[in-house]
């Protein structure tokens, strides 16, 4: 079948055609477990592609955190390390002094950044640490079934909120890009989405922005 | 200045979750009758209409679509 797919390839460039796109080399061939439509897969591309157009893949390091992107190490043809749950940014922290000229760059969910990590990610934010943080905000614990999460939006039903987060009852969603703007630390926060192909060419724009800032 | 585009999509790893199809502006691609190895309708073209837009492939949570055009 790959055969198949790599001879049409070839027969489209000899017929003159050229090539607009294709999937990065930077993703390894494994197929992701990821539900179908999730915008985990869309944002592991670009990631790849924003890795990829740097030339920087043999000096790049993830951490993946706990969550449905736990596996993300064996979508990337990049060195990784697992961490604990939340604590990602610090595991980052570790790796980046001790390789200053490796980029280092956080995968983390909602309720890995969000809510277990709080802590790690807002002082990781404060202290200036020179990595990227990937944060991946669905609004729910979407691994263990669409529990209400800290960024639940007011309103929105979870497993845990069948009728709507009340804030009487449930408090406000937590807003990690506004509260993270507010530090003297951070250098270049942005709020980014993946739902349709204008949203996803600016999400890679500001990802490859994010990880140009790493430069000394 | 028009182009002619093709995109080839790899089937066994498509999981029919059909982002694609509401993007292409040219209204080219549509989820298949048929299904894959793990039962997912995968998508299609269903005409050449294609402008090689590459839409479809930015979308696309897999990266099962590669993109080709060329000037006509």
């Amino acid at each position: 079948m790959n055969q198949d797919i790599e001879a049409r390839k070839q027969e489209l460039l000899k017929e003159g055609y050229e090539e607009v796109y294709t999937r990065t080399k930077v993703l390894t061939d494994a197929v992701m477990h990821y539900c179908p439509g999730c915008g985990h897969g869309t944002t592991h591309r670009l990631i790849a592609e924003v890795i990829d157009e740097m030339g920087i893949q043999d000096n790049v390091v993830g951490v993946s955190p706990v969550g449905c992107s736990v596996l993300a190490y064996n979508y990337f043809d990049v060195d990784f390390q697992e961490a604990a749950h939340g604590r990602a940014p610090a595991v980052a922290t570790a790796i980046k002094r001790l390789n200053p000229d490796t980029f280092v760059f956080t995968y983390q969910g909602d309720g890995d950044l969000a809510a277990i990590g709080t802590a790690e990610t807002i002082h990781a934010a404060n202290r200036g640490e020179n990595m990227t943080m990937i944060f991946v905000n669905n609004g729910i614990y979407g691994m263990t079934g669409g529990q209400m999460a800290p960024t639940t939006l007011v309103g929105m039903r979870s497993a845990t909120t069948p009728y709507g987060r009340r804030v009487d009852l449930n408090g406000y969603p937590l807003r990690m890009t506004e509260l993270l703007s507010t530090l003297p630390g951070t250098y270049y926060v942005t709020r980014q989405s993946v739902q349709n192909p204008a949203a996803v060419r600016k999400a890679k724009a500001a990802i490859r922005k994010a990880f140009e800032n790493q430069r000394r | 200045m028009a182009f002619k585009g093709q995109i080839i999509i790899d089937t066994e790893r498509c999981k029919g979750c059909g982002v694609c199809v509401p993007v292409c502006p040219m209204k080219c691609i549509a989820l298949s009758k048929n299904v894959n190895g793990k039962g997912y309708n995968y998508t299609e073209t269903v005409n050449d209409s294609c402008i090689g837009c590459a839409s479809c492939a930015m979308v696309c949570p897999d990266g099962v679509i590669s993109v080709y055009k060329k000037k006509i």
